[in-house]
């Protein structure tokens, strides 16, 4: 498949898992500070403005503030529209690369943002947080339902996958060493839609231990960290099926493979005691096997400017 | 003859006051007498049942389904839908003979020209086109000279524009052989119609357009260098998202199951062109290029072009890659060259052309010159390198200051203007407002050469001026389109297959909780313990 459709795909991936998790983040994040009365407002939206990486204005900022900054510019790229915004371009510039039904989701949720971003200053934002989740798992079930599983696929399901790692650990560093308060980890399950799961796999009142545990170590909750990781090493291993005699050629898939091992083969303690530099690691992980899928896969061409025979 | 005697006079809301055009222009579903011609019965019928809203619901629901579906064109960078109107135009099928006939000889025609213009130029030695003609054609390249073609196609897809005249009769307006666009409106068009008007459709036997990609395929297939092998590498090569037709270029990539590629995509090397792809670089074999010449390779023509690949007219010319369009057709069809395709007709196929031309006169001719300049307000003046109707004066509806400023170019220019008899092109029903009202309308049918045969897709693109009394039917100034309905003959099968025979009929398990193996009677005592275990809990005993 041509370098550049495959970075297309990869970013659509990214993008729609990002308009995702962000509205995930924001739902919870919203509804918990009108639920709990002992939280901070202006702290807790302002950890989570730097959880997802945006600049933190002076002055007060309330979960309002916050949700619209994380919402609605277009143009940024770290907002859920921004997101949608970027994955419908990418799909534009690569539509013969999707199957129909898969560019026209794409496409009618971009065009539906207008409504959407109305309705949410009136109706308040839970609707549209609904809404991006919901098309975001139409875009899944198109994906799976619709593309053959090929080269196509696993660019799309790779950058999904990297992207679940880097806000999970984004998610997960916004609390790591924070209180042990319960609510503030059961908003973190339900930011996952873990929280279900959670109860049904621990049979047990909600712990900040066990939480961490299931959402980063957990083999069978397809958002934990180690799930999403497992699955992009599957796309690159399907990728390129060749294996060296010794060691790994590919760096992305290198930089996966330890990571992966890294969570699989730590102590329960440890991971514990060193949480916040192991999700550092996660996030610089995912950002430097971007940069060598860049390198591998996405070759580009060099722009070249021809101009007119120079005088002898 | 008044305008009340030709009012069609009809119980329906859709019709009131459907006025035939006052200068005589033929309509395409009445004729003269109000009535409407035998083709358009059933058309007709359908629509007097209905309603304006029923139309504009229908309109509403089309538009959105374009808009989801990304089905626009760019204008100035910004994506527009092409607005498809509701009422399709209807083409029976002894008119679509007459057409499809006139279509391929021109073809076939244009095709020896171009061999003969880019080989021996016998044409030129035998004084049937004026060798200046060529020569000052801005399209006229050199690089096109001698590079022959794998299979002799040069105009691999071509797409001649038509009009009716005010007797009904269709007449050329212009050839396109570079590249020719809107063919992916004519099978997004149908496809619409089908969805959002089934009762329409299915009141009438329209011949099928949705094999175009496949037709496509085959004839750049065919066209592969010989060294390509038995599966040849087709590519579609698009200047990117931002061109007016990037829609198309998908489309036709994604239906005929070819990699879409920019110029950034390829690189070429030893007369051989590659694409950059995740698994290294991969041979080309045909390129369908939807870019102009000018942008085509930077070595060649615009240095300044990025869309371009470096290369790529050296590696056709050594026959590692082929080129669809060819590069160069550019030079027959000329808007001056036009006019002497009649005569080119019988001089390479000795046949009376099928279609005639629309009149014209040629500028550089002295006589011709004066008469034109003394008429301009009776004419149609067109640029001769202008498409997209850009530049094109329409002299009955020009302003005296147009029509001055006009006079000095024309004069000024002789070669680069035409001068074409006013056609008032037919009308046809058009959705405007709550009602129907006539609305100029041309055709564009598409051709696919692959050597063997010329193919027209029974169908094309009709454009439709939406403005009142607008004779310019381009998407660029405000034009729609109407899905074209080429009806079958009598009797004709397009592909007929044997009717298999009827499938096995297959039990499907599930219902009655899911299982085939229980008999209801089973099911029953289980309901039966389920509710007395129910009973029991709750009794106070």
């Amino acid at each position: 498949m041509l370098s550049r459709v495959a970075e297309e795909l990869y970013w659509i991936g990214r993008y729609v898992e990002r308009a995702e998790d962000t509205s995930r983040l924001l739902d919870v994040h919203v509804y918990s500070l009108l639920e709990d009365p002992w939280v901070d407002p202006q702290q807790a939206s302002r950890d989570v403005l730097r959880v997802m990486g945006e600049p933190v204005p002076e002055g007060p900022v309330d979960a309002r503030r916050a949700t619209e900054a994380l919402s609605f510019p277009r143009t940024a790229p770290g907002t859920i529209a921004g997101s949608l915004a970027a994955a419908r371009d990418a799909a534009r510039g690569v539509r013969e690369a999707l199957s129909s039904e898969l560019w026209e989701c794409l496409n009618a949720t971009y065009h539906a943002l207008p409504a959407q971003e109305a309705a949410m200053r009136t109706l308040g934002p839970h609707g549209f947080f609904r809404y991006v989740r919901e098309r975001a798992a139409v875009v899944a079930g198109l994906i799976d339902g619709t593309m053959p599983r090929d080269d196509g696929w696993r660019f799309l399901v790779l950058g999904r996958s990297l992207e679940r790692v880097d806000m999970t650990a984004r998610l997960l560093r916004s609390r790591a060493g924070r209180s042990s308060a319960s609510s503030g980890w059961v908003d973190l399950l339900k930011c996952c839609s873990a929280h279900e799961a959670y109860l049904r796999s621990y049979r047990a009142a909600v712990e900040p231990e066990r939480v961490v545990e299931f959402l980063v170590l957990d083999r069978l909750f397809p958002r934990s960290i180690y799930a999403a990781l497992v699955q992009a090493e599957t796309c690159l291993v399907e990728l390129d099926p060749s294996a060296g005699r010794a060691g790994h050629e590919d760096a992305a898939r290198r930089l996966l493979g330890r990571a992966r091992t890294a969570l699989e083969f730590r102590t329960y303690d440890e991971m514990l005691h060193e949480l916040p530099e192991l999700l550092d690691m996660l996030q610089r992980t995912v950002s430097e096997a971007g940069e060598a899928l860049g390198q591998r896969y996405f070759a580009h061409g060099t722009a070249l400017t021809w101009t007119a025979e120079a005088d002898a | 003859m008044t305008h009340v005697a030709r009012t069609v006079r009809l119980v329906s809301d859709l019709f009131d006051g459907y006025r035939l055009d006052a200068h005589g222009a033929y309509d395409e579903v009445f004729g003269a007498d109000g009535r409407p011609h035998a083709s358009s019965a059933p058309l007709h019928a359908v629509l007097q049942q209905l309603s304006a809203s029923d139309l504009d619901t229908r309109t509403a629901a089309l538009a959105r389904a374009f808009r989801d579906q990304g089905i626009t064109f760019s204008l100035s960078g910004e994506e527009r839908p092409f607005p498809l109107d509701l009422v399709p135009r209807v083409v029976p099928a002894h008119e679509w003979a007459v057409v499809e006939r006139g279509v391929q000889q021109r073809v076939r025609t244009l095709e020896a020209f171009l061999a003969d213009v880019q080989g021996r130029q016998e044409v030129l030695r035998d004084g049937i086109v004026p060798r200046r003609v060529v020569a000052s054609s801005s399209a006229h390249t050199r690089a096109a000279y001698g590079v022959v073609p794998a299979n002799g196609v040069r105009v691999h897809v071509s797409g001649v524009d038509l009009i009716r005249d005010e007797q009904g009769e269709f007449r050329v307006l212009e050839d396109n052989l570079r590249t020719p666009s809107g063919v992916s409106y004519v099978v997004e068009n149908r496809r619409a119609m089908a969805r959002t008007f089934p009762e329409l459709l299915s009141a009438h036997r329209v011949r099928p357009v949705s094999d175009y990609p496949e037709r496509l395929l085959a004839a750049l297939q065919a066209a592969a260098p010989a060294r390509a092998g038995g599966d040849p590498t087709v590519v579609v090569l698009t200047p990117g998202v931002y061109n007016s037709a990037y829609f198309e270029h998908t489309l036709l990539a994604r239906l005929m199951g070819v990699e879409l590629v920019e110029g950034r995509d390829l690189t070429c090397r030893d007369d051989t062109v590659w694409m950059r792809t995740t698994g290294g670089e991969r041979r080309v074999d045909v390129v369908y290029r939807r870019i102009d010449d000018d942008f085509l390779d930077p070595l060649h023509f615009r240095p300044d072009s990025l869309v371009g690949c470096p290369g790529l007219l050296n590696a056709a010319r050594g026959g590692g890659v082929t080129i669809a369009n060819a590069v160069g057709n550019g030079v027959a069809d000329d808007k001056l060259l036009y006019t002497y395709v009649p005569a080119l007709v019988r001089y390479y196929l000795g046949e009376e052309p099928v279609l005639p031309n629309v009149d014209t006169y040629r500028l550089e001719d002295g006589d011709q010159l004066a008469w034109v300049l003394e008429h301009l307000d009776t004419l149609v003046l067109k640029p001769v390198e202008g498409s997209g109707g850009k530049g094109i004066v329409i002299g009955p509806q020009a302003s005296d200051a147009e029509l001055a400023t006009l006079r000095t170019a024309v004069a000024a220019d002789p070669r680069g203007w035409i001068a074409q008899r006013v056609v008032r092109l037919s009308t046809s029903p058009t959705h405007v407002g709550d009602r129907l009202a006539p609305r100029h309308v041309d055709l564009r049918p598409f051709a696919v050469n692959d050597g063997d045969e010329v193919w027209v897709a029974p169908g094309g693109l009709t454009r439709v001026a939406l403005p009142e009394g607008s004779l310019v039917v381009n998407s660029s100034q405000g034009g729609g389109s109407k899905d074209t309905w080429v009806l079958a003959a009598e009797g004709a099968h397009d592909d007929a297959e044997p009717t298999p025979g009827r499938p096995p009929m297959l039990p499907r398990p599930g219902l009655g909780r899911h299982r085939m193996d229980r008999s209801p009677a089973d099911l029953n005592d289980q309901q039966q313990q389920q509710q007395q275990q129910q009973d029991r809990g709750v009794s106070p005993c």
